[in-house]
């Protein structure tokens, strides 16, 4: 932040660089020098490219977070995951059914999960991994759509997991599976459709795509607001 | 990382007049105040800021210095570069891997097409992932399409073609339900009713969202289903398309595809070309910070403009009102609209109201800007930057307690991981680049002025006119997406390519010479310089 701040020494991959404090970890590696292509994505924590490891000197514990979201340390021993080869199996998804049966049969694996909670410790973005895969294990596939909403598929959780579950993959598929089969269709939606294809606005469209700027104003200008 | 006492003490005024500020409804701006506004304010109508071009489609228009270097560029490809060979061949490619590349990329295999699709990061960075507030789409009941086209193009300035922004409002209500077949996660109340709320410039409440990911869940569920089609769409990550092959008839063959890790260049030879690669926030226009995502460096927009194509509204970018101002980690991020939707006002040092919450991006902006800078009533934060109050904990007082967690995950957890809580404490925002507003013509099917060209999303101009609402992004990439998709794949059963050459490069080299330009950059590109800097 000012001019005076002390630098920190980091360690990318193992080699020391000296850094600004206040930097977050994606910000000190480009300060010191990369240019990032792997590891770098919406730089904000909601694309999950850059999954970091990492490590404090002196603490065995290991530890984990987005490099676009997380502030350097010192003595911070990181590398990035840009990439983790989990499996992504296809389906269509007009073809099966919300089923527990279809899960396990997609994702055998799930049985599997030994509900050691790794994941859970592993995920930057504080989702209880471990209670999803639970749920899963009870195929109930409404819970794991809701409890996994929030993950941003990077893939970390997978990269930690004993059991080589893919978990995130898992979490999509659960909310693909609710979203299309559990959660009730909108029914406005599907008349408004109806209406739009019937042609019932072609007229009212039409005469404001015929109208001039200023009758367009004037329209706009005295249009009516829904209130809250 | 928390707020400075000295931030506490405007903060405590913020507080002070709250309660009273619950019923208080800010008076809108009347069109003359509006557009006093706009031009004493807004950073488009800064003349320093915009450079007049001398080559290319829109000689002689205006667009701002950052963007005109890029475009009055070099390629990086020189133009006896050898395209005769064949690398990867396909019915339709797809250049960029966001929402309207990825929906393209679905709508021109199930009609039929093999493609293929690069991207220059990995498929899904893309400014989809990061829209948070919401997708219009008018299917209320107390609302209706023509509504919307009103809303669309008053908001647009009336700059907006008709054509375009009537397919847009008219397949909107087919895009939400596209996308709910295909599981995405809607708010709906339990009798499946969407819930939907108002946003900047809207009249009816329009705003469909995904708690406050709602570009996230959309664009994770579009690469899903590519992802499951992967027999009829190959999806190559870390390539970026850095020139266009046109035939020796004009038409668009294909492109040079660079692999950003060996930078070897790949020809792909295609019947139809989509250029999908987004919007150019990264380019940092007059300096500001960026929501966008890495990549954003208008990349599509140099590649069609040195073919030929021309460019719509690039004299006007949209700034986002409400950027993080703080902390400094995240300065310039995105902090959704929906803020303002769900009922948190905007406020100055002392506490009080100087706009309502809910004008356009713009005015909002412009007014913001105002406020810090005209009015000397901005909050100074300790690195030296200035930004006004969003009092994100009105929503809980509104709506009830726990709204804000539930309907602003992202945004509560963003801010936290920097000690900041925004259920108790107002948010600090200054205005940040967020949208271009323009790009390439084209007609209602996504096509170009050059045969067998499409584009789709941010990349595209004239949807939205002079300035863009929110929740029309998120709707424009899969509306435009799917329809250049179709018209594709189509096109593509009937296109007979000629002989491919880079005669287009020859001829710019030509213009840039007549025009006495001696360019030292070559784009696309493709990143930010960030190395080094801090």
């Amino acid at each position: 932040m000012s001019e005076k701040e002390e630098l920190i020494p980091i360690y990318i991959m193992g080699k020391q660089y000296m850094v600004p404090p206040s930097l977050t970890i994606q910000k000190a590696m480009e300060y010191s020098g990369y240019k990032l292509l792997r590891g770098c994505g919406c730089r904000a924590g909601f694309c999950g490219a850059c999954g970091t490891l990492y490590r404090i000197a002196g603490d065995y514990r290991l530890k984990i977070g987005l490099a676009c979201a997380t502030m350097v340390e010192p003595n911070m021993y990181l590398t990035q995951i840009p990439f983790f080869p989990g499996e992504h199996k296809t389906y269509k998804l007009d073809k099966i059914t919300a089923t527990p049966e279809t899960l396990f049969s997609i994702y055998p694996e799930v049985l599997r999960c030994l509900q050691c909670g790794t994941c859970t410790k592993s995920c930057p973005q504080d989702i209880d991994v471990r209670a999803y895969m639970a749920a899963a294990m009870r195929g109930d596939i409404a819970a794991v759509a809701d409890k996994s909403f929030d993950c941003i598929m990077c893939g970390l959780c997978a990269a930690r997991c004993p059991a080589e579950e893919v978990q995130y993959n898992i979490g999509i598929l659960c909310r693909r599976l609710y979203g299309r089969y559990i959660a009730p269709r909108a029914q406005h939606l599907a008349e408004r459709v109806e209406e739009i294809q019937a042609g019932k606005y072609d007229d009212e469209i039409a005469e404001l795509m015929a109208m001039g700027k200023e009758d367009l104003a004037q329209r706009y200008n005295t249009r009516d607001i829904e209130p809250d | 990382m928390t707020y400075t006492p000295k931030m506490y003490e405007s903060i405590r005024r913020v507080e002070a007049t709250r309660s009273e500020r619950l019923s208080e409804t800010f008076p809108r701006l009347s069109a003359e105040e509006k557009e006093e506004l706009l031009k004493a304010f807004h950073p488009d109508f800064i003349p320093e800021a915009f450079a007049t071009l001398r080559v290319g489609p829109n000689k002689g228009r205006r667009t701002p210095h950052e963007l005109a270097a890029v475009l009055e560029s070099r390629s990086i490809i020189s133009s006896d570069f050898d395209v005769s060979r064949t690398d990867l061949e396909t019915d339709v490619l797809v250049i960029g891997g966001g929402g309207a590349g990825s929906s393209a990329a679905l709508m021109a295999q199930e009609n039929g097409a093999k493609v293929v699709l690069v991207t220059k990061l990995r498929h899904g960075d893309a400014n989809t992932m990061m829209a948070q507030g919401g997708i219009q789409a008018a299917d209320q009941p107390q609302d209706s399409p023509t509504i919307h086209y009103l809303d669309v193009i008053g908001g647009g300035h009336y700059a907006n073609d008709p054509g375009l922004v009537e397919a847009l409002v008219k397949d909107a209500p087919d895009v939400i339900q596209w996308l709910e077949g295909m599981g995405a996660m809607f708010d709906k109340k339990p009798d499946g009713t969407m819930v939907t709320i108002h946003g900047g410039g809207t009249s009816r409440k329009r705003m469909h969202s995904a708690r406050d990911y709602s570009g996230a869940e959309i664009m994770r569920t579009l690469r899903d289903e590519v992802r499951n089609r992967s027999e009829d769409i190959f999806v190559l990550e870390f390539s970026s398309a850095v020139e266009l092959i046109l035939d020796d008839k004009g038409q668009c063959v294909g492109a040079i595809v660079e692999n950003m890790e060996t930078e070897e260049y790949r020809i792909v030879r295609a019947k139809c070309t989509i250029i999908a690669t987004g919007g150019s926030g990264r380019l940092h226009y007059q300096g500001f910070a960026t929501t966008n995502h890495y990549g954003a460096t208008g990349d599509g927009l140099v590649l069609a403009y040195r073919a030929g194509a021309e460019l719509l509204h690039v004299d006007t970018m949209q700034y986002h009102p409400t950027g993080a101002a703080f902390p400094e980690q995240i300065l310039g991020l995105l902090v959704t609209e929906k803020v303002r939707g769900l009922g948190a006002q905007v406020l100055n040092v002392e506490g009080v109201q100087f706009v309502n919450p809910r004008e356009t991006r713009d005015v909002e902006a412009a007014a913001l800007i105002r406020e810090c800078k005209g009015r000397s009533k901005g909050v100074v934060t300790p690195s030296g930057f200035e930004g006004v109050w969003l009092d994100s904990p009105m929503i809980d007082l509104l709506r009830g307690a726990g709204t804000v967690a539930r309907a602003l995950p992202a945004m509560v957890r963003q801010f936290e991981r920097f000690g900041v809580d925004i259920v108790k404490d107002p948010i600090l925002v200054y205005p940040t680049l967020h949208y271009q507003n323009g790009g390439i013509k084209i007609d209602v099917d996504g096509a170009t002025e050059i045969p067998n060209l499409y584009a789709a999303g941010e990349v595209v101009g004239g949807i939205h006119g002079r300035n863009r609402l929110m929740g029309n992004s998120l709707l424009d990439i899969n509306v435009f997406g799917r329809r250049a998709g179709v018209a594709a794949a189509l096109r593509a059963r009937e296109v007979q390519p000629g002989k491919p050459t880079l005669q287009h490069l020859v001829e710019w080299e030509k213009q840039l010479q007549e025009a006495d330009l001696e360019p030292p950059d070559m784009a696309p590109v493709l990143f930010p310089d960030y190395v080094g800097k801090r």
